[in-house]
């Protein structure tokens, strides 16, 4: 009786951690899967299996161009989002010698984070919009006669604010790779001769690409869904992949809306792995 | 404080070398040496008093060690030479070079780290040629020369592996190659051989001397292992709490330590505190008698000390006579003492008596051969008589 106990008391420990992923993962991607084969009409939905959602995504050029918008953003903020992450980890993890200062400094970077999203994303209304403050300044300054409405409600609104509020997620895997490397390193380089900027290349660049490819997969899977940021700051003349799900939803075309999550899915799934496949990361975690 | 400069040895670079092959080539490595000069050196990190004006000769060609417990300032002083750190005033000379504001790299240096500091993301060879790399050495000079140093520290077949892919040892030797692979004039190394097992310490301490002779170039080695300094060094420097107590030769050091920190830290010394009673003219040095509270009188011979100053003086574990006490001793009479023995330990070669002189509660250690214990053994809580000559009484002026 013990002995059949032993048996499976291992399984037993890990069924509620099974449960629970069965619950919360598995079964409603499971879910968007099947759905996204089903038949619909403009009022119902039947269970079937075609393929008629996945060619309507690829025949249209309309959610062609989403999701080339989308990529479009993913790129733009993936760039935007590392030049100025790796700076600001380089300054706090090597200019910054106090550990004191250093958390002082890193608390500073975090602060946008204790206020929500949303209000992170209004906040930037008043300064962009045509009345705002950029337009007043840059009128003051003389550089422009009229007010610029390229500012708010456009695609340099959705990556400006996308860019706010992830560059911490590039920040912290790139400062955390930062302050793993042995400054012995860096001063056996200095003594074999390197100069600063082979320094950068040569031994932290390439020692730093772990906490680059982590914090690009954070970006890569934040951006791929995002709708909110792109629905407010481009004041609905934007789209994402994300958005287009959203209005799907909302017009009740569920199946079209699943096969469209699915291929969205297994398009970041792909970047992740080719970066896995790039970086070895195991020594971040 | 002794400073006899130390002759390098003779034939440097010129040596054959252990191998027939390359050894053409490996006169070319060891092209010229440098001697390192500091002068007044001092280094302040914050308030805090690191180094307190070091004075140093190392002669071009010799091995010098830095020896001393943590936090005596032996790895600031030979971060200072490398350049790594600023001297906060002093001269640091190299060569006939002032030094100070000199890059690392500017300064025919290179340095070995205590924890080696090879970069984990490039091979042996990137690791190797990472040097010449960055001085501009152009790719075809640089391959021979990557090779050559692979080669002459048995490294080749592993040219192509990650440090991490390698055991200590290697490493260790990676290190090495890579600090020598820009042919510095002076190498620096940081405890190169303290992150080692005990055998392959031994072993390695044996290759570095051979590399050193092989080259000829100057070595300067930090370490806190007395064994180690004995064995490498041309010159020993004793530091403490940031000042230099002694510079020698390694016999110099053991037979002679200039100070009671020296002494204790060569351990398996004696030693005894007290006032000078006593100086007297004994041909070129003085005769000097020290008196220490229930201890009895002790003679030494030492250049100079003041009669009523507190000094002291020691003798090694090994240079004493033991024998039982017996009703002939003479307290008044110098360089003895009346002990008991506490415990006797055998360690081999060598029989560890350890025992307490029971007016004072000071310990005292006594080493005798095994072979010579087994002929007069004594018993524990005997009490004897500890007698030696005052040839081997050593005067500790500080």
């Amino acid at each position: 009786m013990l002995k059949g106990w032993k048996s499976i008391e291992p399984y037993l420990l890990v069924t509620p951690q099974t449960l629970v992923f069965l619950l919360f993962l598995v079964f409603p991607i499971a879910t968007i899967f099947v759905v996204s084969f089903w038949e619909f009409t403009g009022y119902s939905m039947t269970p079937a299996f075609t393929l008629d959602n996945y060619i309507t995504i690829f025949r249209s050029p309309v959610s062609l161009a989403t999701y080339l918008n989308t990529f479009k953003f993913v790129g733009l903020v993936w760039f935007f989002t590392l030049i100025i992450a790796f700076p600001v980890s380089y300054f706090l993890a090597f200019h910054i010698t106090s550990l004191r200062w250093q958390i002082i400094l890193f608390l500073i970077c975090t602060i946008p984070f204790w206020t929500s999203n949303i209000i992170r994303m209004i906040s930037w209304i008043p300064f962009l919009g045509r009345e705002g403050l950029l337009n007043k300044l840059l009128i003051t300054l003389q550089i422009t006669q009229q007010p610029l409405d390229i500012f708010l409600f456009s695609n340099f609104a959705v990556v400006l604010a996308m860019v706010h509020l992830y560059t911490l997620f590039m920040i912290v895997p790139i400062f955390n790779s930062m302050m793993r490397i042995d400054r012995d390193l860096i001063a056996a380089a200095r003594d074999a001769g390197a100069s600063g900027f082979q320094v950068l290349k040569e031994v932290i660049v390439p020692l730093t690409i772990p906490g680059i490819a982590i914090g690009s997969i954070f970006i890569v899977t934040l951006v791929m869904g995002e709708f909110v940021t792109v629905r407010l700051m481009s004041g609905g003349q934007a789209a994402s992949v994300g958005s287009l799900i959203r209005n799907q939803i909302g017009s009740l075309q569920y199946p079209l809306a699943a096969a469209n999550a699915v291929v969205l899915l297994v398009i970041t799934l792909a970047i992740i792995m080719g970066i896995l496949r790039l970086v070895d990361i195991r020594k971040e975690l | 404080m002794s400073n006899t400069p130390v002759s390098p040895p003779t034939q440097l670079g010129l040596a054959p070398s252990p191998s027939a092959s390359g050894s053409t080539t490996r006169q070319t490595i060891a092209a010229s040496t440098q001697g390192v000069m500091l002068r007044s050196v001092m280094k302040k990190y914050g308030s805090t008093v690191a180094l307190e004006g070091i004075n140093l000769d190392v002669p071009a060609g010799s091995y010098c060690c830095l020896l001393g417990p943590s936090g005596c300032g032996k790895t600031s002083t030979l971060r200072i030479i490398a350049g790594h750190e600023e001297a906060t005033s002093g001269d640091v000379m190299i060569g006939d070079r002032r030094v100070n504001d000199l890059s690392p790299a500017k300064r025919s240096t290179a340095m070995v780290f205590q924890n080696y500091a090879l970069f984990p993301h490039k091979t042996v060879w990137q690791n190797v040629e990472f040097g010449l790399k960055m001085r501009g050495v152009n790719e075809r000079e640089r391959k021979p020369r990557v090779d050559e140093m692979l080669d002459i520290l048995g490294l080749s077949k592993f040219a192509s592996r990650k440090p991490s892919m390698l055991s200590g040892g290697q490493q260790q030797r990676v290190a090495l190659a890579r600090a020598l692979a820009t042919r510095p004039q002076v190498l620096l190394l940081d405890e190169p051989l303290s992150a080692l097992d005990e055998s392959l310490r031994v072993k390695t301490r044996g290759e570095l001397r051979k590399l050193q002779r092989q080259f000829g170039m100057t070595f300067i080695q930090v370490t806190h292992a007395q064994d180690e300094a004995f064995s490498l060094a041309d010159q020993i420097v004793v530091m403490d709490h940031g000042h230099i107590d002694q510079i020698g030769m390694p016999q110099e050091i053991f037979n002679a330590p200039a100070s009671r920190f020296v002494a204790r830290f060569m351990g398996d010394n004696n030693i005894f505190v007290g006032q000078v009673t006593s100086v007297a003219a004994d041909g070129d040095a003085r005769l000097i008698q020290i008196e220490a509270d229930g201890l009895g009188t002790f003679l030494c011979r030492g250049q100079a000390a003041d009669v009523g100053t507190t000094a002291a003086c020691c003798i090694r574990a090994d240079r004493m006579q033991v024998t039982p006490l017996s009703s002939a001793f003479d307290p008044t009479q110098p360089n003895q003492v009346a002990a008991r023995v506490v415990s006797v330990e055998f360690t081999g070669y060598v029989t560890r008596v350890s025992l307490v002189i029971e007016a004072t509660g000071q310990e005292m250690l006594y080493k005798v051969s095994t072979h010579g214990w087994m002929t007069q053994p004594l018993n524990e809580q005997q009490l004897v008589c500890l007698q030696w000559s005052t040839d081997d009484c050593i005067f500790l002026s500080h």
